[in-house]
């Protein structure tokens, strides 16, 4: 058997030979227009301040189309037609009927799949591989899931007579657009209220073709209204006196004001927030297999997952095999056009997103960690940062600390079971975890042990509509997904 | 660099794990890569440069065994530039008449040994079966590992007769079929990988083709991972042959694809990755003759030996 060091002489080549040619999606079918403005009230209507701003495509820099920002009287407006509709058509239907308009929405969604997937990678940036095959079925699975509850919930809580809230303010994230708004739609119709739901300032698109969508579907209007903006049009959502419920997935700074906002109100909130999960390796685990995950863990949608497994924690016996794949594995990542099928990591979300990124990475390098970065070359135009790994990293790096939301890894090594809960565990935030072993009482010991909300086992970054989904301490509270994730909309005796 | 490599047998029963789910769905993510243009005419050429033509049957003759040298060496003549396939597989009674009709055409004779297909026979019986082919010329044998002794726990008879068979090689390379049809589990083929690599294989090899499932992308990729492994162990190269069941281009290419993103350019020929198959090159001649006349022609286009 060869020593380490002597490994390191060996090396598997990947740049050379047999090449894949270009292979983009078409985009022919896309029916995009110049200019979005407001869906209030069934209809697409200006907005009041005659604001438009652009949307751009990440991977190009190039303007996709104009968006209208909501200003205070235009959310109040959304609110308005929310509460009409809740309280004259939508809360007195029969559960039944409000089903079979959430199973329209989720056909209507399959239906046109392919448009979705190629808006969703041209708007945010994530390969069409994901988009085509996560963010899209994935959100009709969850209209399809919750349209199977809306008339069962005195089943989903037996003896406690559920009610629906009211009007529900809903902020969604720029990360999985389509998916996020699916989260907050699906459970809320279902549950009988009425949505003001807004958007991403960078990622409005798929909402704004999900609210023709929902027009084409016949929904009552007022049911679902979507109103564009930045941080001010969320804001002014929050603190409206009329909404009911707030949900918001973002980050956490956001998510302590809101918090602040909607102190002393009797408004019901829940936030999805921030997360900076362990990753655990043993030294029994499956390596490939784990590779694979790590790979799925952190590398997945840019690293733009709140979830991502951003802090890898490998058994010090295997780290140095564990870290020669991954090297190997990332030099094989596909970097570049997002609408290209065979790319596997795509463009940064935005220009912001991609200087935060970057100050990490010279953090990263200044605490001492030791960087590598994919070889890969990158292109000319748009926002790109290539799968990158600190290793010899401490639980006192800044990069170990904080979530980054994008393609970084840090990697710490650890001896013991007891030694890797206590760090695993030591961090404000509490989403999601990974653990990767060949033994199952291990799986089960720590993921009672995990201080997070999702523990995974030998996989990552697994998603399903009727699992639930949500965090401990600064990673946010309240669940979505699952029948859990019906009781936020609801109030009982 | 083998000089510094020590020659302990690392203890087999403690072959690493593996995750089937895991190793499912990557082989799956290598089926959603596109290949298109002239990347697929590139990786069409390759497929058809790795092929072992092979025919193993009972009713087998010396004119079945002309007739598939002949297609062999002229895979189909109208269409300039294709290479020839890697190699011809008989048994070894057929072995001097391949080799002959090959002639000097750089096409390898490879013959199954070792009481192929079950390996049910006496050690003896298994090596003198292996020395008759080499003497009646072949290039490279295909052995089968024992696999009532694999289940049994004998790790160590199945090592040793492994590495008889190689010795009995002399200079032919050694080809080692793990029949993973009948291993059962993915751990399982990750181990008799292992054995078979340790115990001097130039080769590990899927399967028969006399038992389903055959070759399959995930098994492969285990294979190819344990490849992997030992590399790096010992810094030593071994070739890979899935065989049976891979009878479509698309598949092919979906396997150079795994290939090339598991083990890297060093092992994208024919000297270190084959197909054994019979029907898989004429499927890729079709796509060939498609990708250059953008029209499909009917199976009696080409020629079937």
């Amino acid at each position: 058997m060869l020593k380490n060091k002597e490994q390191e002489r060996l090396a598997l080549e990947f740049s050379q030979g047999w090449s894949y040619a270009p292979a983009p999606e078409s985009t022919d079918h896309v029916q995009l227009q110049e200019r979005y403005s407001l869906f209030i009230d069934g209809k697409f209507v200006a907005p009041s301040s005659k604001k438009y701003f652009p949307t751009v495509n990440p991977a190009t820099e190039q303007v996709i189309a104009e968006v209208a920002e909501a200003g205070k009287k235009d959310v109040d407006k959304a609110v308005k037609a929310a509460r009409k509709a809740y309280d004259e058509v939508w809360s007195k239907m029969p559960a039944s009927e409000r089903g079979k308009y959430i199973f329209r929405i989720a056909r209507l969604i399959q239906e046109r799949a392919r448009e979705f997937a190629v808006i969703e990678s041209m708007d945010g940036g994530k390969p069409i591989r994901e988009s085509r095959d996560v963010d899209i079925p994935l959100a009709a699975n969850h209209f399809f899931y919750y349209a199977g509850w809306a008339d069962k919930l005195s089943y989903a809580f037996p003896n406690r007579r559920p009610r629906p809230v009211g009007v529900a303010g809903q902020i969604i994230p720029w990360n999985f657009p389509l998916l996020m708004a699916a989260w907050k739609l699906a459970p809320a119709l279902a549950t009988g209220n009425t949505v003001v739901l807004k958007p991403a300032e960078t990622t409005p698109l798929t909402a704004l073709k999900l609210a023709e969508l929902i027009r084409d579907s016949g929904l009552p209007p007022g049911v679902v209204n979507i109103v564009t903006g930045a941080g001010a049009t969320g804001a002014a959502l929050v603190s409206h006196p009329d909404v009911d419920k707030i949900a918001f997935t973002g980050s956490t700074e956001v998510g302590k004001m809101i918090q602040r906002a909607v102190a002393g109100t009797n408004k019901k909130v829940t936030l999805e927030l921030g997360g900076k999960a362990a990753n655990i390796i043993f030294e029994d685990a499956p390596l490939d297999q784990a590779v694979e995950g790590i790979v799925n863990g952190i590398y997945f949608n840019q690293g733009h997952v709140c979830c991502a497994g951003s802090r890898l924690f490998v058994q010090e016996s295997v780290a140095h095999t564990v870290v020669r794949k991954l090297k190997d594995r990332l030099k094989t990542l596909i970097v570049g056009d997002p609408l290209d099928k065979n790319t596997d990591v795509g463009a940064i979300n935005s220009a912001g997103q991609l200087k935060t990124i970057r100050d990490y990475i010279a953090l990263g390098k200044s605490e001492g960690a030791e960087f590598y970065e994919s070889p890969c070359a990158l292109p000319q135009a748009g926002y790109w940062c290539r799968p990158t790994l600190f290793t010899g990293v401490s639980q006192s790096h800044r990069i170990a600390q904080e979530e980054i939301f994008g393609p970084v890894l840090s990697i710490q090594t650890f001896r013991t079971v007891s030694e890797v809960i206590d760090k695993a565990n030591n961090t404000p935030y509490g989403l999601s975890a990974g653990i990767w072993t060949d033994k199952g009482s291990k799986i089960f010991n720590l993921g009672q042990q995990m201080r997070a909300g999702v523990v995974w086992a030998n996989t990552y970054n697994k998603f399903d509509p009727t699992s639930p989904f949500g965090g401990y301490k600064e990673s946010g509270f309240g669940r979505e997904g699952g029948l859990q994730g019906l009781a936020p909309y609801l109030q009982f005796d | 660099m083998s000089s510094s490599v020590p020659t302990t047998i690392p203890d087999f029963r403690l072959t690493p794990t593996i995750d089937q789910v895991g190793v499912e769905e990557r082989a799956a993510r290598f089926r959603t890569r596109s290949i298109k243009k002239e990347a697929k005419v590139a990786g069409l050429k390759l497929a058809l440069s790795m092929i072992d033509l092979t025919t193993l049957e009972g009713q087998d003759t010396e004119n079945k065994v002309r007739q598939l040298c002949y297609k062999a060496r002229h895979l189909h003549d109208a269409y300039d530039g294709l290479p020839t396939v890697a190699a011809v597989c008989v048994y070894p009674s057929l072995v001097r008449v391949a080799k002959q009709a090959l002639g000097d055409s750089g096409i390898r004779v490879a013959s199954v040994a070792t009481a192929f297909p079950s390996g049910q026979a006496p050690m003896p019986v298994k090596l003198d079966d292996t020395r008759f082919a080499v003497a009646e010329g072949a290039d490279e044998v295909d052995m089968v590992i024992s696999r009532g002794r694999f289940h049994q726990g004998e790790y160590n008879y199945v090592y040793d007769e492994i590495a008889a068979v190689k010795a009995a090689c002399g200079e032919a390379r050694l080809k080692v079929i793990l029949e993973t049809g009948e291993l059962g589990t993915l751990d399982s083929v990750r181990r008799a990988s292992e054995i078979a690599m340790h115990a001097g294989a130039d080769f590990i090899k899927t399967s028969t083709g006399k038992i389903k499932p055959a070759a399959t992308m995930p098994v492969t990729l285990v294979m190819l991972e344990a490849i992997r492994d030992f590399y790096f162990q010992t810094g030593k190269m071994v070739g890979m042959k899935p065989a049976g069941g891979i009878s479509a281009a698309k598949p092919a290419l979906h396997y150079l694809v795994m290939l090339k993103e598991t083990l890297g350019n060093a092992w994208m020929n024919n000297h270190w990755f084959r197909f054994g198959a019979s029907r898989l090159a004429n499927d890729v001649l079709m796509q060939l003759v498609k990708q250059q006349t953008g029209r499909y022609q009917s199976s009696d286009y080409f020629s079937k030996d």
